[in-house]
């Protein structure tokens, strides 16, 4: 059996080495796959803080990954074609500068899962994962009929933002900066865990009664995690338009919100680097098997039936043999 | 705008509320008796043969369903998740992704004229006579029969149940293929009107926990209104918003925002329902 550390300390030399070794090789596409994995990790490592620490199952959590990505559409959009984004009253220039875009982006997300949450934790149990999913839906719906930035169609963007001092163009630059992000949302999962709101959150999961006794509010401190939570998946929805140079509203789905939970089942719940092995996992089958046969979701099913039915806390909970901290 | 047209389209709105009603109470009813959350369920509205859907579901009950009544709502929801992208997959391997269409019997083809002097498919008054019995079945089967008794035991205590003497695997296993009959046979006659095909079962499985979250999951009366209100708020809506909005802004501009609002509307509403009953319209309170 390993040491969850190790793990942890394997995952992240892959990550560092994988891109080297593409890079050496000549081999931009894996430059990309990687870089997709990255950013899948990222938004599943934002939903980990609300359902790994909180216990909150938000199936909606594709929300704030596609208003991340329509902030920096919409930005960029007005960017390209000379508009200014008129807001009521305010007149905004669009932007292709990517800080100023990820500042939108955790801003606005921020905001609607504020008050996504403060309606949300009203309710408990089951009516809080499907009023998540309608959330979700009223997003999706709104997006498909929404014709000003491309309706169903979506929105395409020519050139990829830029960031001061770096050429987003090259793959492996992005993916650098796709990587750094990672890691400080990691830093931000390891230290809130410790920290004593995490510990009080983890309590508000395991018994909110007894965390209401000592004269705190559970549902404050879920909100809270919600917030967090939902800004650091905005943010992943930025950067992942920006490596498709796309949006549309399947980043709203109610599948990708199921696909974020499943990414963190597949790597363990409410681990650290859970959501990052599930992402490497999610897009190697997906390569791997999708060059097989068109029908590889199949065995995606099997492979997350087997692991939901015989095996407590995903791949990290199999190579400790520690079933984690959801039993 | 005519009486006519709000008539008929009312007449839709309860025809795909009580459509939404047949998957809405199989869900349910497996909610509420087993505690269970079926993502699945649209798959098996997508089996469209009521046969096939019974059977279905029960073998899905035997080697999948059973061992998840203990786990936390989450290990359910990925694990009839997993089921959707088998069963979709599975059928897009077989079937192929192209959709099938089903013809209208000739018996119930053609309109019928109302009272009134309403024309109006008579395929579509049927589904919604076929409906209202199966929802006068449903309550029937509830209140009055032995298995009923059984099924709304179970609802309240398993345990006490079983050890009264009633097989409550035998149970579960009969409620799951009720409640999956139920799904196919939405399937199937919807099937007429529209187009089978692959993914058929998720936007319908989504409105149908919209309804019973609605109306209070368990609840087969909740069931029922709350399968009535999104039936007749997403038809009337879909019409009547964008024509509400020309009343004060200019044509194009009214025709966007409205259809806008009206693919939102019946979320809007599962969200002010939510928030004013946090359980639902007929929930337990907890």
């Amino acid at each position: 059996m390993m040491q969850e550390r190790t793990i942890n300390a394997l995952v992240l030399a892959g990550f560092v080495l994988l891109p080297i070794w593409a890079l050496a090789t000549d081999e931009p596409f894996t430059i990309t796959l990687a870089t997709r994995t990255v950013l899948l990790a990222l938004a599943a490592v934002g939903l980990n803080i609300a359902l790994g620490i909180g216990g909150l199952v938000s199936l909606g959590h594709a929300v704030f990954f596609g208003l991340g990505g329509y902030a920096m559409g919409i930005l960029a959009f007005h960017a390209q074609s000379f508009t200014p984004l008129e807001l009521g009253p305010l007149t905004i220039a669009g932007t292709k500068s990517m800080p100023i875009i990820w500042l939108c982006a955790i801003v606005v997300s921020a905001l609607a899962a504020f008050v996504i949450g403060l309606l949300s934790l009203r309710t408990t149990g089951v009516y809080f994962i499907m009023i998540t999913l309608a959330f979700g839906q009223m997003f999706f719906f709104f997006s498909i009929s929404w014709s000003a930035y491309g309706g169903e169609d979506g929105l395409s963007i020519w050139v990829r933002n830029s960031f001061p001092g770096l050429n987003t163009l090259i793959p492996i630059q992005f993916f650098g900066l796709c990587f750094a992000a990672l890691c400080l949302a990691l830093f931000i999962h390891w230290r809130l865990r410790a920290s004593p709101f995490g510990l009080t959150l983890n309590a508000a999961r395991q018994n909110p009664a007894r965390v209401e006794a000592v004269g705190l509010s559970p549902i404050r401190l879920k909100l809270l995690a919600f917030v967090i939570s939902g800004a650091i998946t905005g943010l992943a929805g930025a950067l992942f338009a920006d490596l498709n140079r796309f949006v549309s509203p399947t980043m709203f789905s109610w599948q990708l919100s199921g696909e974020l939970i499943v990414l963190i089942v597949i790597g363990g719940v409410g681990r650290l680097m859970g959501p990052v092995i599930g992402a490497a996992v999610f897009v190697a089958l997906e390569h791997l098997l999708g060059g097989l046969t068109d029908f590889w979701h199949i065995w995606l099913g099997v492979i997350l039936l087997v692991i939901v039915l015989f095996s407590r806390g995903g791949i990290i909970g199999a190579l400790t043999g520690k079933a984690g901290p959801h039993v | 705008m005519s009486t006519i047209l709000i008539i008929e389209q009312i007449l839709n709105g309860l025809q795909f509320g009580i459509m939404l009603f047949l998957m809405a109470a199989g869900l349910t009813l497996i909610f509420g008796v087993m505690g269970l959350i079926n993502l699945a369920h649209g798959s098996l509205y997508m089996m469209a043969a009521l046969a096939a859907a019974a059977l279905a579901g029960a073998i899905v009950e035997i080697v999948v369903i059973r061992r998840l009544y203990a786990a936390a709502h989450l290990d359910q929801v990925l694990a009839t998740f997993a089921l959707i992208l088998v069963f979709s997959e599975g059928t897009r391997w077989v079937f192929g992704s192209f959709p099938l269409f089903l013809d209208v019997p000739s018996y119930l083809s053609g309109p019928i004229t109302l009272p009134g002097g309403i024309q109006y498919p008579l395929y579509r008054l049927a589904l919604i006579v076929i409906g209202l019995l199966v929802a006068f079945g449903l309550w029937w089967l509830t209140v009055r029969t032995r298995l009923g008794v059984q099924i709304r035991a179970g609802e309240n205590d398993r345990e006490m149940i079983a050890a009264l003497g009633v097989d409550i695997s035998k149970l579960y296993t009969i409620v799951f293929a009720l409640g999956a009959a139920l799904a196919g046979l939405a399937g199937a006659l919807v099937g007429a009107i529209q187009s089978v095909q692959v993914g058929m079962g998720e936007p319908v499985l989504i409105l149908a926990f919209v309804v019973i979250v609605i109306g209070g999951i368990g609840s087969i009366k909740g069931a029922f209104i709350g399968a009535i209100l999104v039936g007749l708020t997403d038809t009337l809506g879909g019409i009547f918003l964008p024509q509400f909005f020309k009343l004060f802004m200019e044509a194009g501009a009214a025709t966007q925002t409205g259809s806008a609002l009206a693919s939102m509307a019946v979320y809007v509403l599962m969200g002010l329902v939510l928030i004013w009953r946090p359980t639902g319209l007929f929930g337990a309170r907890s």
